[in-house]
């Protein structure tokens, strides 16, 4: 079949790429890699349905397709517009998108409550990450920020929705890896939060993976809290035998011990192999692991300019800059 | 006096039941749509007649019905919109309250056209009272044989059902509709795909606005093209209009789409002049979320023509000097109207029904609404109005849905001609709570910038 599809033609930033129809902006945007793929907080390219609510991968559509030249007039979300032949996207090379992702970052951070100093997220923040690289250097908001209490939901996880930027991904994944759904949003607008059923507890083999997928301090895991910042920390790829997941996650050690275990980022911050529970709070002893090397955290984060392992220029470009 | 084609018999006594509108000429439409023409030939009658959808948006329904997908063994829905939430508009609450077998009538005859044969109301949680006529009505309807298996003998069933929102203005846009419809959170979806090839349960579905679906009515009794001689333009037949604010008559006016805005709101058929001999000093043609205009801009376009009742006259010079005429909630303003006041109210309505799914929207609508209650408080600061200025078109286009669109719309009008009155609520703080800015200074067009 694979054979079969003929590729279509896309040109984003100047750079043109075959890719199989049906592709979204984002995803042809990633396979060229580097810095024109649009930054994405909310889609998930393993959670169906994740996508369009963030907008900070809004681009510029600047000829609709060969057939149809006309351009979009509005900016569209790249991670759930599909590809057409012959289309020229703009992401980093239009002053709209810049203004446009510069006003989305603005709007995400004026309720946050800029804690990064005491947020255990921060070095491996999404949010850190995009504020640094296109939002405003002072905040223009001088009103009360929104703020909730903490929420334990479960033995491991604890939620803090005064960090919550509201991108769905904590929803989808318990809903789509787990079947019994107890997790989702009540009430709207700027009131909107995450919880679950009557503040239950979240039990599940698989519901650990939520952490990782949140891309603020929202989630965090309980078994790690407050012990070290992350930049102090030694990623390590390790694998299990593990029966109820693929048993291939990240270590991150302080010395020797093993100071908590997340799953497998690709360098879009994705998981692409959910873990369970027991491998990521259970087994922390460094007998339950093979340690196969240090892993190399790509992009954006502050982890990658750690002493462990050299930096690689393309990957940090901004910090470079610095 | 103009004619009407839809309230020509809200006057009389029991037109709500059955008996007294079938006396009066209903149900003609259905008898002779599903006798002597096909579903093809009704949605022929639609496009020639030019019909505009009257929810705001004004899409050609003709052509919307034209788009919907018909896969094999696929069943196709027809939902109508009755979701009337947007503040200044109560057209459809009256139509439905009053003659509710008109709107029975249309969807029967737009869900032959479509070949749908489940279709839905989707009524606003709020007009529970119109849920209970709507149901009596459609009870009647079954009992008479409009309803259920094989209507007429043509072959052709439908089911209808009304179904209540929980009161929420956002599931009047289509995709959160169905949505709500399913179920589920009443969140916008991200399009595409358009519900015309996956809407509801992932079927192709059709949403249509009340008024549009009591509009395939005259058009099928008299034919398209008889339909499409009223009117001007593009803008053809008739279009109900909920006047409301500072003017003797308020209620549901009827109007064909050819007199002139000045008419509407000075004859004694319509709005009657304003209230208590005041001067008019702005008006809001087409509900909360279009823009606003100045009193020099209301009866004539900056190019100095009369202004008309219609899609293409009141959009006339784009949103500089022109509105929209919107779902048709006709909000007129008094000289002694606070118009930074009026913004504050519409924003917090909007801060208050975002649904909260993407971020400018969520966040910007709330923002906007804090600055506006500063600044109408006496609070405010010069650099609030640029501040203003720029949050909203940081929202405007970047959203999923178009509630982005409609919260930025009327602040982005009001601080395009009514600056100064928002530069005195900063200057005079104390006067601000006390008294109002009065009417705005008659400036010349060449002002009037973006």
């Amino acid at each position: 079949m694979a054979e079969q599809t003929e590729k279509i033609n896309v040109t984003i930033d100047g750079k043109t790429i075959a890719v199989n129809p049906e592709t979204t902006i984002l995803n042809a945007a990633r396979i060229i890699g580097g810095e024109v793929a649009p930054p994405a907080m909310c889609y998930y390219s393993s959670l169906e349905g994740s996508g369009g609510k963030c907008r900070t991968c809004l681009v510029e559509v600047s000829k609709g397709s060969e057939k149809d030249p006309r351009p979009m007039p509005d900016l569209v979300a790249s991670c759930c517009t599909p590809v057409m032949d012959g289309m020229e996207v703009k992401n980093k090379t239009s002053e709209r998108v810049n203004d446009a992702r510069q006003g989305v970052v603005e709007f995400l951070l004026i309720n946050h409550p800029l804690d990064c100093p005491i947020c255990d997220q921060a070095g491996e923040c999404h949010l850190q990450d995009l504020a640094f690289e296109h939002g405003l250097e002072k905040t223009r908001y001088e009103f009360k920020r929104r703020t909730f209490d903490k929420i334990d939901i479960g033995e491991y996880i604890k939620l803090h929705m005064t960090r919550c930027i509201l991108c769905y991904r904590c929803v989808y994944t318990a809903d789509q890896l787990t079947n019994k759904r107890e997790h989702g949003v009540m009430k709207r607008g700027d009131a909107a939060e995450i919880s679950t059923y009557i503040q239950n507890a979240l039990d599940n083999d698989f519901i650990g993976n939520v952490i990782d997928v949140c891309p603020v301090g929202a989630l965090t895991d309980k078994t790690f809290r407050f012990r070290s910042r992350v930049w102090y920390t030694k990623p390590m790829d390790a694998h299990r035998d593990c029966k109820k997941c693929s048993g291939r996650a990240v270590t991150w050690m302080i010395g020797d011990e093993i100071a908590r275990i997340t799953a497998r980022k690709d360098q879009f911050g994705e998981v692409k192999e959910f873990i369970c529970n027991e491998c990521r709070f259970d087994k922390k002893e460094k007998t339950d692991w093979v340690i196969e090397g240090p892993r190399h955290i790509d992009r954006h984060s502050v982890i990658s300019a750690n002493k462990y392992e050299e930096p690689i220029p393309e990957h940090t470009p901004l910090l470079n800059k610095a | 006096m103009a004619r009407k084609l839809l309230l020509e018999n809200a006057h009389i006594e029991g037109i709500h039941t059955y008996d007294v509108y079938r006396k009066n000429g209903g149900y003609r439409s259905v008898e002779k749509a599903l006798k002597s023409m096909s579903p093809e030939d009704v949605v022929e009658e639609v496009k020639k007649s030019g019909l505009r959808g009257r929810g705001g948006a004004g899409f050609p329904t003709g052509m919307k019905w034209g788009f919907i997908a018909k896969p094999e063994g696929v069943p196709r829905h027809l939902l109508c919109n009755a979701d009337e939430s947007e503040p200044g508009t109560f057209k459809d609450r009256y139509l439905m309250e009053k003659i509710p077998h008109l709107l029975i009538e249309g969807m029967i005859v737009s869900s032959f056209a479509l070949g749908a044969n489940h279709s839905y109301i989707y009524i606003r949680g709020e007009y529970m009272y119109v849920l209970r006529i709507l149901e009596t009505a459609i009870a009647e309807a079954y009992a008479n044989g409009w309803l259920g298996k094989n209507i007429m003998g043509s072959g052709f069933n439908l089911d209808l059902s009304v179904s209540p929102g929980a009161g929420a203005y956002i599931c009047g846009e289509e995709t959160a509709l169905i949505e709500s419809l399913e179920g589920k959170r009443g969140n916008p979806r991200m399009k595409p795909p358009f519900p015309a090839v996956r809407g509801l349960w992932q079927r192709p579905t059709v949403v249509n606005n009340v008024e549009t679906i009591a509009a395939v009515v005259p058009i099928v009794n008299e034919g398209g093209d008889a339909y499409a001689q009223i009117g001007i333009g593009r803008s053809t037949g008739t279009k109900l209009i909920s006047a409301g604010g500072n003017i003797n008559k308020p209620g549901v006016y009827e109007i064909e789409m050819n007199i002139t805005v000045e008419e509407f709101i000075y004859s004694d058929t319509y709005c009657g002049g304003i209230k208590n001999g005041k001067k008019l000093k702005a008006c809001v043609p087409g509900g909360s979320s279009v823009p606003i205009l100045p009193h020099y801009l209301v009866s004539k376009t900056a190019a100095g023509q009369d202004r008309l009742m219609t899609y293409e006259s009141l959009s006339d010079g784009g949103f500089a000097t022109g509105s929209m005429l919107g779902s048709g909630g006709f909000i007129v303003y008094d000289e002694d109207q606070c118009i930074v006041r009026n913004t504050w109210n519409f924003t917090r309505f909007y801060h208050h029904e975002s649904c909260g799914q993407c971020s400018p929207c969520r966040e910007g609508t709330g923002w906007m609404e804090k600055v506006l209650h500063r600044l109408e408080n006496g609070h405010g600061k010069i650099e609030d109005i640029d501040l203003l200025w720029d949050i909203q078109r940081k929202i405007e286009g970047n959203t999923i849905c178009p509630l982005g669109d409609a919260a930025a719309w009327p602040v982005a009008s009001a601080i395009r001609h009514f600056r100064e009155e928002f530069a005195w609520h900063v200057k005079e703080p104390k006067a601000c709570l006390e008294r109002n800015y009065g009417l705005v200074a008659d400036r010349t067009f060449e002002t009037v910038t973006a």
